[in-house]
């Protein structure tokens, strides 16, 4: 998993029937001091976090296995919001 | 899989119900020579692992399968820890 921040969202309204009622946002990845990286991932929000939260995003198959996910064509979900990074 | 050093937490509130109760370390993966290489990672815990010891972990679906593998969504799972940095043979 990696830490990233909530850049945007992204408003589609043709797509896959699975993806329907999903929010999707714009994330980068960032480095464990908070510092930005570079790109960004479009990723499922499965927890309803909000703009500008730190969160952890999963990506490739696992992306599928949070719950409500089963089946949706998915290869980055965002599955929790980071309350604190403790690296020493 | 590939070798890592522990080097920190991760506390997360608020999260994907089928990830409840589970550990999340940052770890930071080294070569053969305990080097750091690339950047750290957050890993969910299935050993018992702690800051600063020398684990191994496991990425892609895989990483799933110590725990409900069908169940919990992580790409990045810590599966065992080395006993010590003696053996790690360079």
């Amino acid at each position: 998993m990696i830490i990233a921040r909530i850049l945007g969202t992204v408003v589609a309204t043709q797509k896959d029937e699975r993806l329907r009622g999903k929010k999707l946002l714009i994330v980068r990845p960032i480095n464990v001091d908070g510092s930005d990286t570079t790109g960004y991932v479009v990723a499922v929000d499965t927890v309803g976090a909000g703009f500008h939260e730190r969160v952890l995003v999963v990506a490739g198959s696992s992306a599928r296995l949070a719950q409500g996910m089963k089946d949706v064509p998915v290869d980055a979900a965002i599955v929790g919001v980071i309350d604190t990074v403790d690296v020493k | 899989m590939q070798l890592a050093r522990v080097i920190g937490t991760v506390v997360s509130t608020v999260k994907n119900e089928s990830l409840h109760g589970r550990k999340l370390l940052v770890v930071q993966t080294i070569d053969r020579n305990l080097e750091s290489i690339g950047k750290p990672m957050v890993a969910i815990d299935a050993v018992g692992a702690g800051v600063g010891e020398l684990v191994f972990w496991c990425r892609g679906k895989e990483a799933s399968f110590p725990f409900k593998r069908e169940d919990t969504p992580t790409d990045c799972t810590i599966v065992g820890i080395v006993d010590s940095e003696q053996h790690v043979t360079r």
